[in-house]
């Protein structure tokens, strides 16, 4: 399903717009007339639960492995299909995955339920598979500048890398999911040009990434921003490989995901109780909760396969946030 | 132009085709002092009230709802409606409604010189007579006797609906009975009809159907949405009621007002991060984000507690 977007009038941003957040929403100079779109909603909607990867990851208390293990367990009987397990990346930075492989091989798997694991080169997709998982995740980036802070290479150095992996996990049949992250913002460079979205969202599906999930990392989108990145990508990747990871820090995570899926997009990456703060926003929220987005779906009449009853919510909620020791 | 049409498909799920344009312009109808306040446990001094409108009035913020003229004995936070609307600073071109339930709030209202009020009625009967003590039908005989007197003053009249989109006690509200309060009210005479989701249930679902039916009997032009956070579903229920042509919006700033019906829930939608949202847009609101951002920070630090807004939350931690 294609959607057919019009921008009307392109924004111009204002010069040195670097790092201030407030230039992310700054009143147009030129006014944007408006957005026509024309797009029926998906029937169902695949939730991509991040919270113990990409939630825990980024939670400063480092919860136990014994916590991780059941609330993944918990997650499983919810009905969600993904559930990002851990991340095989070396524990030296990033602490909160350290235990890993005891994650991996001490969870309940659920048939029909997928486990990805994060894999950032070669070696950690040896160690994922050796503890025993079968699909994997690797993380690009749509800014050089966050690339080079994060993992340490420039954008294309780091496909590279994913190379070996692609290749690796071609190999032993296993999926590979791609995500970009500062689809719409980057914490260093300011705007990212959908452009450079497009295109590396393009080379990760081309080298066999079976989906793309594009990352509001810092959460600056708006439904303005998320609508002209997501009509560059869909030129260049099927709609259908598309997912959305919105993070909720200035609060526009629905209203963006809402967008996406008028625009075709029917996976929807999320994190129970929200969690996982911003790394570069103290004290500001991150990743989207499971639960608000599916009581979104839920209410436009949108299947997704999870039965999110108010009491299994709540002991998921609530056992996420003992697991932190705050309420 | 506007085509909108819902149909639903073989499964029961509700497919949405819209052809939309966004408006241009959005008026933020900033609820805060009033709304937002009369629901904090804290009560705020009167000073700190005045003060708050004031900063609010430096924003460029067109309408600044000030106080309620409802007895104190059911509102103590609004005792001071007198003292803080002769106290306020009126910036020349911002309008400051007051709520006014019945004739002597409306005579109480213009004797300390308001000159715009506003009735609000409800699509619940039990929430209508949970809330004023009467049934809707009741309610509306009282707003017509203050909407005539408003009339003889010429003084302009704003609606509201309670629990468009679903009511504490209950439970689901049919659109055709909000479209009915709606049409009555803006019949009656009130200039505009703000729409609200009291207790945050609706989904850009249920704000569809509901604006679907309401604007058959009301000009687009003449309503607005008054959305509550609670569920987390304010910014994509906005978003819904734009896309449908809706370009008047309530929202308080710092999401100041909790919800009375579920304890330790947000309420309001914080001005803040609808700003942010229309900004992004490119939808015009006059509107200075940042001085809406300091009158956030200057009532939270004088209620003793943190901003619901996320972009509140986020500036202080500055990306």
């Amino acid at each position: 399903m294609a959607a057919a977007m019009r921008l009307v009038n392109k924004k111009i941003f204002t010069p040195g717009m670097g790092q201030h957040y407030l230039a992310f929403t700054t009143a147009a100079q030129v006014y944007s007339a408006g957005i026509k779109a024309s797009q029926a909603l998906p029937e169902t909607v695949k939730i991509v639960e991040v919270g113990p990867r990409d939630g825990l990851q980024n939670e400063k208390v480092v919860v136990p492995t014994e916590a991780k293990i059941n609330l993944i367990n918990m997650l499983s009987e919810s009905g969600l299909t993904v559930i990002e397990a851990t991340s095989f990346v070396s524990p030296k930075w990033v602490p909160q995955m350290g235990d890993q492989v005891e994650v991996m091989k001490g969870i309940k798997k659920k048939p029909g339920v997928s486990y990805p694991v994060l894999t950032p080169n070669l070696r950690g997709f040896q160690a994922a598979v050796k503890a025993g998982a079968s699909e994997v995740a690797i993380f690009g980036a749509a800014s050089e500048l966050f690339s080079k802070k994060n993992i340490n290479c420039s954008v294309e150095e780091s496909l590279q890398r994913f190379d070996e992996v692609m290749k690796a996990a071609k190999e032993a049949a296993v999926p590979v999911r791609g995500y970009v992250s500062c689809v719409v913002g980057c914490p260093y460079e300011g705007k990212v040009a959908p452009e450079k979205v497009a295109h590396v969202a393009k080379r990760l599906y081309s080298m066999g990434c079976y989906e793309i999930s594009l990352g509001d990392t810092i959460g600056v989108g708006t439904p303005g921003s998320m609508t002209e990145m997501l009509e560059a990508v869909s030129r260049e990747v099927p709609v259908s490989a598309l997912a959305v990871h919105c993070h909720d820090t200035y609060g526009q995570a629905l209203a963006n995901i809402l967008v996406a899926l008028q625009m075709g997009i029917s996976v929807v990456d999320s994190s129970v109780a929200g969690l996982g703060g911003c790394p570069y926003a103290q004290g500001a929220s991150g990743n989207v909760a499971t639960e608000d987005v599916v009581y979104m779906l839920h209410g436009l009449g949108i299947k997704t396969a999870t039965c999110i009853t108010t009491r299994r919510d709540g002991q998921v909620t609530k056992m996420s946030c003992r697991a932190q020791r705050r309420t | 132009m506007l085509a909108t049409s819902m149909r639903r498909n073989h499964c029961g799920s509700m497919w949405i085709i819209t052809e939309h344009e966004y408006p241009k312009f959005v008026k933020i109808v900033e609820v805060g002092p009033r709304d937002g306040l009369q629901n904090e446990k804290e009560i705020v001094p009167t000073g700190v009230k005045i003060q708050l409108i004031d900063m609010l009035s430096a924003t460029g913020l067109s309408v600044v709802e000030a106080t309620s003229f409802v007895s104190s004995k059911w509102v103590p936070q609004m005792a001071d409606h007198t003292q803080v609307l002769q106290g306020i600073q009126r910036a020349p071109l911002t309008q400051y409604p007051v709520l006014t339930p019945n004739m002597q709030g409306f005579q109480d209202a213009v004797a300390a010189g308001a000159t715009e009020v506003a009735v609000f009625g409800s699509a619940s009967e039990t929430f209508s007579r949970q809330n004023i003590n009467c049934s809707i039908d009741e309610s509306m005989l009282r707003f017509q006797e203050v909407i005539n007197a408003a009339k003889e003053r010429q003084i302009p009249v704003r609606g509201y609906v309670s629990c468009a989109l679903g009511c504490p006690h209950e439970g689901r509200i049919e659109p055709s009975k909000v479209a009915e309060v709606a049409k009555r009210l803006y019949e009656m005479g009130c200039y505009e009809i703000s729409l609200g989701d009291t207790i945050g249930v609706g989904t850009p679902g249920s704000m569809f159907k509901m604006l679907q039916m309401v604007k058959k009997d009301v000009p687009i032009d003449a309503l607005a949405v008054h959305c509550h956070d609670t569920y987390g579903q304010a910014l994509p229920n906005i978003l819904t009621a734009l896309q449908m042509g809706v370009s008047v919006v309530d929202s308080a700033v710092a999401g100041l007002g909790g919800c009375p019906y579920a304890p330790g829930s947000t309420g309001n939608v914080s001005t803040e991060d609808v700003l942010y949202m229309l900004h992004g847009m490119g939808i015009q609101t006059n509107v200075d984000l940042n001085k809406v951002i300091e009158a956030g920070d200057f009532i939270c630090n004088a209620l003793g507690r943190r901003t619901n807004s996320k972009v509140g939350q986020a500036k202080s931690g500055t990306l």
